[in-house]
């Protein structure tokens, strides 16, 4: 739908437009209201769905599980027509864990997490400095840069690369087809899912030459795993390689763009941080995700729900609204405040429950490396024109047009 | 001061490892326990109340002290 075609939102208790321009760029006003007024608020745009606001009910709502189902048809917000569903489009073996309910939810999980503990992660951060730094080599004499496209966009596609063990050559093509997937494709399946296509094909390719030639990488790991005696299905390691890519790249670049657009837009914010200690850098960081969170996942209810004073029927979307959660004055003080040194910060942008971020040890050790060599090597930085910066929106929100100016 | 990992509610989120490693670890799958029996050594009991204070899962808890 283009602009021209959207129609204006009168009420957003009963109308919401997760993809509305000026939801996508600042949805905070629209999480107070409908707190105070209508906690669960409801819409029939994109096919329905029901979005919480509360962080105590999106909480609730993540812990119901399999009711609120990850599976079925998936967790995106807009579902593929009927025709285009398949086994490889849905369930566990579209991206295992997180298209799937216990008990594959569960194995697939296992195998997946001791590769994303803090220590395991412990190789990609000399990775993910050498890259930052490389990245600046590019831009600094320049003065100027595109925060979100030169450098955050540029970030976790090599790590995550470098991680699964696939050609680094390809990184245009893994943004390109995650785009496809999670952007431009959140609201057109058609294109989602021929990106899905590109991704599974080009894993597919992948999982076959490590089973024949083993490497010391993660797709290799994942052929080498073993559940109950039996090693991972070929279509489950793709699935997992698909989520590997497609949660694990615009997420972390939103997170990490919509951080430069901070600092670049709060100068005493920025001046504080190109002083920072490490326990600053720790809370900073949380409070960047708590206050910039990027995800907003979907669930689909598989039976009759009541909860919070609406009852959710089979079929009925529920949007996971991780970010609104983190702004509730309830849980955090000032929660519309970025308090750099914000102590107690019991934030849910990873998730909560069974569905937590597989990546987040990656993703949060990212975010500090790319922060902290960018800050070492760009202390001073302000934003370029103002009215060239784009966001995305919708299910993964970050900016995708950040004009920095440099010194 | 004690401290306890609610085993059954702990995620993995890694917050408690990252706020004090010498309270708690993680094992092969992230997900934490504590360390010495969670006794909280003299000095660290701020510390302890960060890990409570910041756990998305609601489970760390102080048990005594």
């Amino acid at each position: 739908m283009t602009d021209t075609e959207r129609c204006p939102v009168d009420d957003l208790a009963t109308d919401y437009d997760i993809f509305d321009p000026d939801y996508v760029r600042d949805p905070v006003p629209a999480w107070a209201e409908l707190r105070d007024r209508c906690p669960i608020a409801h819409t029939e745009r994109y096919g329905g769905s029901w979005m919480p606001t509360r962080y105590e009910d999106v909480q609730a709502m993540a812990k119901m599980v399999p009711e609120l189902s990850s599976a079925n048809p998936g967790p995106i917000v807009i579902d593929p027509p009927n025709e285009f569903r398949d086994q490889n489009r849905q369930g566990y073996n579209a991206a295992a864990p997180i298209t799937a309910d216990p008990p594959e939810q569960s194995w697939t999980r296992k195998a997946l997490l001791p590769h994303f503990t803090p220590k395991a992660i412990a190789p990609e951060r000399s990775y993910s400095e050498q890259l930052c730094n490389d990245l600046i080599d590019g831009f600094v004499d320049a003065g100027s840069c595109d925060g979100a496209v030169d450098y955050a966009q540029q970030i976790p596609p090599r790590v995550i690369a470098s991680k699964l063990g696939v050609d680094q050559s390809r990184v245009d093509d893994f943004i390109g087809w995650v785009r496809g997937v999670l952007e431009f494709g959140l609201t057109d399946p058609e294109l989602r899912l021929k990106n899905s296509d590109l991704i599974r094909n080009f894993f597919a390719e992948e999982v076959t030459a490590r089973r024949a030639n083993p490497r010391d990488d993660l797709i290799t790991a994942l052929c080498q795993t073993e559940v109950d005696g039996r090693a991972l299905p070929d279509e489950v390691i793709i699935g997992m390689c698909n989520l590997q890519l497609v949660a694990g790249i615009d997420t972390t670049w939103s997170s990490i763009g919509s951080a430069l657009w901070h600092f670049a837009t709060h100068d005493d914010d920025r001046r504080r941080m190109a002083d920072a200690d490490d326990a600053l850098w720790d809370t900073a960081i949380e409070e960047l995700l708590r206050f910039y969170s990027p995800v907003t996942m979907a669930r689909n209810a598989i039976e009759t729900v009541e909860y919070g004073g609406i009852t959710m029927e089979p079929g009925d979307k529920v949007l996971m609204n991780f970010p609104g959660a983190n702004h509730d004055p309830e849980v955090f003080d000032d929660p519309d405040t970025l308090i750099l040194d914000r102590q107690r910060n019991r934030h849910i942008a990873f998730g909560a429950g069974i569905h937590r971020c597989a990546g987040s040890n990656l993703a949060r050790m990212e975010m500090e490396v790319s922060l902290r060599t960018w800050f070492s090597r760009i202390p001073e930085f302000t934003l370029g024109d103002p009215d060239a910066v784009t966001w995305a929106g919708g299910q993964v929100r970050g900016p995708r047009i950040l004009p920095i100016v440099i010194g | 001061m004690k401290i306890r990992v609610d085993r059954v509610k702990c995620e993995g989120h890694s917050r408690c490892y990252a706020l004090a490693p010498e309270l708690v670890d993680v094992d092969d799958l992230g997900n934490a326990f504590e360390l010495n029996d969670g006794i909280v050594p003299v000095g660290l009991e701020e510390r302890a109340q960060l890990m409570v204070d910041n756990c998305p899962e609601y489970a760390v808890e102080i048990v005594e002290g």
